[in-house]
């Protein structure tokens, strides 16, 4: 009963962030134009080497992904703030972890749609095989996701907060995500240019116990970030 | 007598500050007896040379460094528990002193690395993670410079910090599978025996430091609270008696 209420209480935060997400669109077109931008520029950064920059490519991939999801984040938040509306959010009865839950999974939307971009865009820029690696892709981009929302979603509800977000933000995130980085890093890039190791199973592994861990450990301790 | 400042005044008050002086003046000492003794007995390495010598500081820093962070785990979690200011104050100052710990660490596995390795900076695990720690507690560092209210800076602190110590493990298991060059453990079953007495009498004398670094940081930190505390209570009475 009371997990019921409470999945719709998370239904509800990630519908309406959403919705607010669709009727504006600026930020989504943005992030979206950035993200691309971002890709182009490691193909200048890197050179026209088409060798070079297949082999760069997961890693600039994701990089792209996280220079521009990361400018998602503080704004989920700052929507609430404009207007006091995350005191009415506060005030609403029931679990505050049930905000935290739907705004995950508000930008866990989001980030996958800039990358339903970017990935077909890195596709053709960069010349990857898509159609042999295309399943297993996707498998380590979500989990890869999953990881990078939940840390960033619970860090930007301080970040966004303080003055110089902007800089906060990154600041926290990134040096946390490391692990994240080169996990989801490595996999992609064995599943595009082969993996005659063997590996991927493994990197796999270690983003899924990523995940798992600060999915739980965010939960509990996004109490602490909330409440004043 | 604001609560706030009562726990504060308390705790700089508990043991006297002339005492941790003392503390802090032997534990220099002692560390400077024994890198001298280290450095006599300690004959040069079949490879390095005097290079090794570094040993003494490098690792020693590395272990107390490693300790700071898993102080500031602790206390982050006993401040989420019990609110108490002089958790969040002790957490701050272990991380301090670790960040520090961790940069001498680095600055002095480069200068070694360079003449061994004939490189400054190589991708192997425990560098790598070293490195990691730096910047994830540099993050927590800067994230309290950017709150001012207090009570919020501890909570929000705490709980980046209990994070930032649950992603330690994970971060060795990555950077680990990623590569792996680096010598050995420098644990005393690698290490010639003759080197053994050197390097553990020093890992107490920086464990010393370390110890003494926290405490007067801490203190110094309480005690700036009190000043404040009073000094707000100063300006209060004192409109008191203009109205």
């Amino acid at each position: 009963m009371a997990l019921r209420t409470e999945l719709a209480r998370v239904g509800a935060v990630a519908w309406k962030d959403l919705t607010a997400e669709r009727r504006t669109k600026a930020n989504f077109n943005a992030v979206v134009f950035l993200a691309v931008l971002i890709l182009m520029l490691f193909g200048f950064a890197l050179g026209p080497d088409t060798e070079a920059l297949r082999g760069a490519a997961a890693g600039a991939l994701w990089l792209t992904v996280l220079f521009s999801g990361v400018l998602a984040f503080n704004r989920s938040y700052q929507m609430e703030l404009e207007g006091g509306a995350l005191e009415a959010l506060l005030m609403y009865p029931g679990d505050r972890r049930s905000i935290f839950v739907g705004k995950v999974l508000a930008n866990l939307a989001f980030v996958l749609l800039v990358e339903a971009v970017v990935v077909p865009l890195a596709v053709v820029l960069y010349d990857l095989p898509l159609l042999g690696p295309g399943p297993g892709l996707i498998g380590v981009l979500f989990l890869g996701t999953v990881g990078f929302v939940t840390l960033g979603t619970f860090y930007a509800a301080m970040a966004s907060r303080v003055r110089a977000r902007e800089v906060l933000l990154p600041l926290l995130l990134f040096p946390m995500l490391i692990p994240l980085l080169v996990a989801a890093e490595a996999a992609t890039s064995a599943l595009l240019i082969g993996d005659p190791m063997g590996e991927v199973g493994a990197w796999v592994r270690l983003l899924v116990i990523f995940d798992l861990v600060f999915l739980v450990a965010a939960f509990f301790a996004f109490d602490a970030v909330i409440e004043d | 007598m604001n609560p706030k400042e009562g726990e504060a005044t308390m705790a700089v008050r508990s043991s006297s500050g002339l005492r941790w002086v003392w503390f802090a003046a032997a534990a220099l000492a002692v560390t400077a007896t024994v890198q001298l003794y280290a450095l006599s007995i300690s004959p040069p390495d079949q490879g390095m040379g005097h290079l090794q010598k570094i040993m003494y500081v490098h690792v020693p820093t590395a272990w107390s460094a490693f300790l700071a962070f898993g102080t500031v785990f602790v206390c982050s979690a006993l401040y989420l528990f019990t609110k108490r200011e002089k958790y969040d104050m002790l957490a701050v100052s272990a991380a301090e002193v670790g960040v520090i710990l961790t940069a001498v660490t680095l600055v002095l596995g480069s200068i070694w690395a360079k003449p061994t390795w004939g490189v400054w900076w190589t991708w192997d695990p425990r560098l790598t993670t070293t490195a990691i720690l730096l910047v994830i507690y540099g993050g927590y560092l800067a994230l309290r410079s950017f709150v001012e209210e207090d009570e919020r800076r501890a909570r929000w602190s705490a709980a980046v910090g209990i994070l930032a110590f649950i992603n330690v493990p994970i971060v060795y298991m990555s950077v680990r599978w990623w590569r792996t060059i680096h010598q050995v453990q420098s644990s005393p079953s690698t290490v010639d025996s003759s080197y053994i007495l050197g390097l553990r009498l020093n890992a107490l004398a920086v464990l010393a430091v370390m110890i003494c670094f926290i405490v007067l940081r801490y203190r110094a930190g309480m005690l700036e609270r009190a000043a404040e505390a009073r000094l707000e209570e100063a300006a209060l009475v004192k409109g008191e008696v203009s109205v």
